[in-house]
């Protein structure tokens, strides 16, 4: 029954599975920002207080959301790397920093556009985009870090405790603007309780999030299979690979 | 009502440059998982090559 897990340390499976999956997951992630920008921009109503400003919210939420979700994801590859010494989990982790970092400079420039308008600044030194930078801060942190050593096996290790340590700041992002007074909304979607937004401008939303998380594992898969390679490069399964 | 649509309400300079600026992102993305993966194949291949010509 687990031996569907067991084969996720095997670097040959894993280059083959992330090969196999990519494509499926790009077109779905297609189809459905497809949707989410045609609904979202041509089709949902204006906010009754932000007018068509608020559509920003279809690239800045689902950008945000993903910042955080790449976090866990590259902590958790980390700490099984660091507990049961499994390489793939170091390629997941480094897969993951710069894209996870991409998404949180997305949130970061997007949510800057949305505050001119609305709160008259582009920036404001407010919990929630503090800690949304610290999150930039930290993703740049572990890839600088697991690119200061020579020897490669020790950039993983310190990059992963980095990694692991800094899931500390994911709780304080998400929940800023409950613990702290904020410029920032509150909650929209990910919160207990039903959403605070009528169906005809929910749906688009939550059709971008389900494209940027496909998104993020089309990319994840092509980074991983570089990152496999790159650490298997002598294995004898390598060049049976690369010939595909 | 494309003028309409373009003008997003008078917030077009804010609303298109956040859509711009997330789609570069998606493509940037993109573009950089593709040119990692084939040097990573380049890499290995020309490894590969070099330890066929050793054993010779």
């Amino acid at each position: 029954m687990w031996t569907w897990f067991y084969k996720l340390a095997s670097p040959p499976h894993v280059y083959g599975v992330a090969a196999a999956l990519m494509p499926w997951l790009l077109g779905g992630a297609a189809l459905a920002v497809a949707y989410g920008l045609i609904a979202g921009l041509a089709f949902a109503p204006p906010d009754y207080q932000q007018g068509d400003a608020f559509r920003m919210i279809y690239v800045h939420v689902p950008g945000a959301i993903l910042s955080l979700t790449v976090y866990m994801v590259m902590a958790a590859a980390s700490a099984v790397a660091l507990v049961w010494r499994i390489k793939v989990g170091h390629a997941v982790a480094a897969a993951s920093a710069p894209i996870g970092a991409s998404f949180a400079l997305m949130a970061l420039v997007t949510g800057s556009l949305w505050g001119r308008p609305m709160w008259g600044a582009y920036w404001a030194w407010d919990p929630r985009l503090t800690s949304e930078l610290i999150l930039l801060f930290i993703y740049i942190g572990v890839m600088s870090l697991r690119s200061a050593f020579e020897d490669p096996a020790r950039g993983d290790r310190a990059a992963a405790l980095l990694a692991v340590v800094g899931v500390v700041n994911v709780p304080i992002v998400h929940f800023s603007v409950v613990w702290w007074n904020s410029l920032h909304q509150g909650a929209t979607i990910v919160k207990l309780g039903t959403p605070s937004m009528p169906g005809s401008m929910l749906w688009p939303l939550l059709s971008m999030w389900l494209g940027f998380m496909l998104f993020y594992g089309a990319v994840l898969c092509t980074r991983v299979q570089a990152e496999v390679l790159n650490r298997e490069r002598q294995a004898a399964w390598v060049r049976e690979a690369i010939k595909s | 009502m494309m003028s309409n649509f373009w003008s997003m309400g008078g917030y077009a300079r804010y609303v298109w440059p956040c859509f711009g600026f997330a789609g570069a992102v998606l493509a940037w993305n993109l573009w950089a998982a593709r040119r990692l993966l084939a040097g990573a194949r380049l890499r290995s291949a020309r490894a590969l090559a070099m330890a066929a010509s050793d054993a010779r």
